[in-house]
């Protein structure tokens, strides 16, 4: 019986490996109470790839602080690999991985020496430990720069350590907090893969990111944040598909246009908006880009063709505007100045 | 930088060494080779630090008047063992300010590391050049006037270190509540050894001192440490002095240790 369960679990992907009920965070800064998460619930599956997805402060990192045990929940539950957040914290964190937002490796310290303190952490036998500290060393490509002190490695270097800190004892999750945070692109995309690698070897991973690309092309589950609670919780195809695409036309007059826009709500499938502004028709719509040719003959036949037409599929950024009324691009952008800034201090 | 194509799958398949419970005593060496590997990888760093109380002992020890109930030495080194230990854990924490900041320090506490662990092990890495400082300073004292009684040096040695644990964590939680600001640990730290440096009676007797000073003296937990250190080194062993000492010590290490991991607690 139990080595076919063990069969069973390895292989379907029912087993929660994080389960949160009504997960609830406050912090007191002098009188005021923020509320940073508010009574979260949520289910995550072994070998998912999530994506928290929110501005600052829409509490992703809190509940990545909650799950990882830094900071205790006000109120409501949370389990990690089975164990809960406050009960057993021990437990949990013996069976997680986590790459915050700092490096992991204190920049006095060697990369291999870190790598083997993380190992008697988790109270891994010398002869094991220096096995599996150089089997990370090489899967990371940080053999050279493993007897250089921290301090002299560059940015990306810093950042596959603190990735390989985090995997040293194999964790049932693996949380990465903002991750490519402070990172130029080529190294962000040697990230991504290494993410993606991982994934496929059938490690759940929770990551937060406030890069849309970055969600949209690494999660298989997108869950948006903002302002304790969430308010997507899908894949991002999904997301997309439900938002749909956005048809622009333009017409000669402003009657042609009006015709227009009432072919428009018969032709194009279920559209969600339909507006009309001067000589301009917009059109939101389920699979609106598939069916745009159709609705450019049928105007043209009907006899208001139309002058220009412009397609646009939907960017997750456009989720989050239409899920919240603003620009999570904005938002991030604003602030990614500043942690870049203070990755480089 | 390279591209790099990263072989995770062998990475992960190989070996599967898996995570234990651990207990206190193995954390805090964990902790403490953690915190001396730097420091070991540079000796000379160490090194500088390992003179400095020997200047400090050169330049200061011809001003001391003789003393009738044996030699000045005998009377000072034992305080400044305990100066020593003084300097060295109350900076505990400075090493911490940077971990904090870079990164590293949140990584140890998502670790299974134990919270005390943390604290007394980052307190012993201060204790053991203590140690090491108190033991060439009495192998450079004991060919002068001074007489080693090498049975009272250990005992002394145990109460500095239980004192300068204490010590520790309390820099320690200070570095912690301070977070990012360096000038604040540098300021509360720099506020409070002078004075208790001085009211433990390590460089001047306070015999001769007025009411209010004596009574803050009393109060000084470092006074009875010092005063234990003094009847030890000269290898005596007065039950009430050497339990004074004792008690003072453990005293300082168990509320350091406390107010560190409630600091730890409340900060993360």
């Amino acid at each position: 019986m139990t080595s076919e369960s063990g069969v069973m679990t390895n292989h379907n992907h029912q087993r929660p490996v994080i389960r949160t009920q009504a997960l609830t965070r406050h912090f007191t800064r002098g009188k005021k109470t923020v509320e940073a998460v508010r009574g979260l619930d949520l289910e995550i599956q072994q070998g998912e790839l999530v994506a928290f997805l929110g501005p600052n402060g829409a509490g992703k990192s809190t509940t990545l602080r909650m799950l990882t045990t830094l900071i205790p929940p006000t109120s409501g539950t949370a389990e990690v690999a089975g164990h809960d957040v406050v009960r057993s914290r021990g437990a949990v964190r013996r069976s997680i991985g986590y790459v915050g937002q700092g490096n992991a490796a204190a920049f006095v310290q060697r990369g291999r020496d870190e790598l083997m303190s993380q190992a008697r952490a988790h109270g891994i036998p010398r002869a094991a430990a220096k096995t599996r500290t150089d089997e990370l060393l090489t899967a990371f490509d940080l053999q050279e720069h493993a007897d250089r002190p921290v301090q002299t490695l560059s940015g990306g270097q810093r950042r596959r350590l603190d990735i390989a800190i985090g995997l040293f004892n194999h964790p049932e999750v693996l949380f990465l907090d903002e991750p490519s945070t402070g990172l130029d692109p080529q190294n962000r995309a040697n990230l991504q893969e290494q993410i993606r690698r991982l994934h496929e070897d059938g490690t759940t991973i929770v990551l937060t990111t406030h890069y849309l690309e970055e969600a949209d092309a690494l999660a298989g589950r997108v869950i948006v944040v903002d302002h304790g609670v969430v308010i997507a919780d899908d894949t991002a195809t999904r997301l997309k598909e439900r938002l749909g695409d956005l048809v622009r036309l333009g017409f000669a007059t402003e009657a042609d246009a009006a015709v227009a826009a009432g072919r428009a709500e018969s032709v194009l499938a279920g559209p969600t908006l339909v507006e009309r502004t001067g000589t301009q028709v917009s059109i939101r719509s389920p699979r609106g880009a598939d069916s745009a040719p159709a609705l450019a003959l049928d105007l043209a036949a009907h006899g208001t063709p139309a002058s220009r037409m412009e397609v646009h599929t939907p960017t997750l950024d456009d989720v989050f505007l239409d899920l919240t009324g603003r620009s999570l691009r904005e938002s991030a952008e604003s602030t990614t100045g500043t942690q870049t800034e203070g990755a480089a201090a | 930088m390279t591209t790099i194509t990263v072989p995770t799958t062998q990475a992960r398949r190989t070996t599967q060494p898996k995570s234990r419970p651990t207990g206190f005593l193995t954390d805090t060496w964990t902790v403490l080779v953690r915190e001396l590997t730097p420091k070991l990888r540079q000796p000379a760093s160490m090194l500088f630090a390992m003179v400095q109380p020997l200047v400090f002992l050169a330049l200061f020890a011809p001003l001391l008047p003789d003393v009738e109930s044996g030699s000045a030495l005998q009377w000072f080194v034992p305080g400044i063992v305990v100066m020593t230990a003084l300097m060295g854990a109350s900076m505990t924490g400075a090493d911490l300010t940077a971990e904090i900041r870079s990164g590293s320090h949140e990584r140890l506490l998502v670790s299974p590391l134990s919270r005390p662990s943390l604290l007394v092990g980052r307190a012993l890495k201060e204790v053991v050049p203590v140690l090491f400082q108190t033991a060439l300073i009495l192998a450079v004292v004991t060919p002068f006037s001074f007489d080693l009684h090498l049975g009272g040096v250990l005992v002394g040695a145990v109460i500095v270190s239980l004192f300068a644990i204490g010590l520790g964590a309390l820099s320690f939680a200070l570095a912690t509540a301070a977070k990012e600001q360096d000038w604040v640990f540098w300021t509360v730290q720099q506020m409070l050894i002078f004075p208790l440096l001085l009211l433990s009676g390590v460089l001047l007797p306070l015999d001769g001192a007025p009411g209010w000073l004596r009574f803050l003296s009393d109060i000084n937990p470092m006074t009875y440490v010092v005063e234990a250190e003094r009847a030890l080194f000269a290898g005596r062993f007065p039950a009430d002095v050497v339990t004074g000492g004792l008690v003072a010590a453990a005293a300082v290490a168990v509320a350091g240790v406390l107010v560190g991991v409630r600091t730890m607690e409340r900060s993360s």
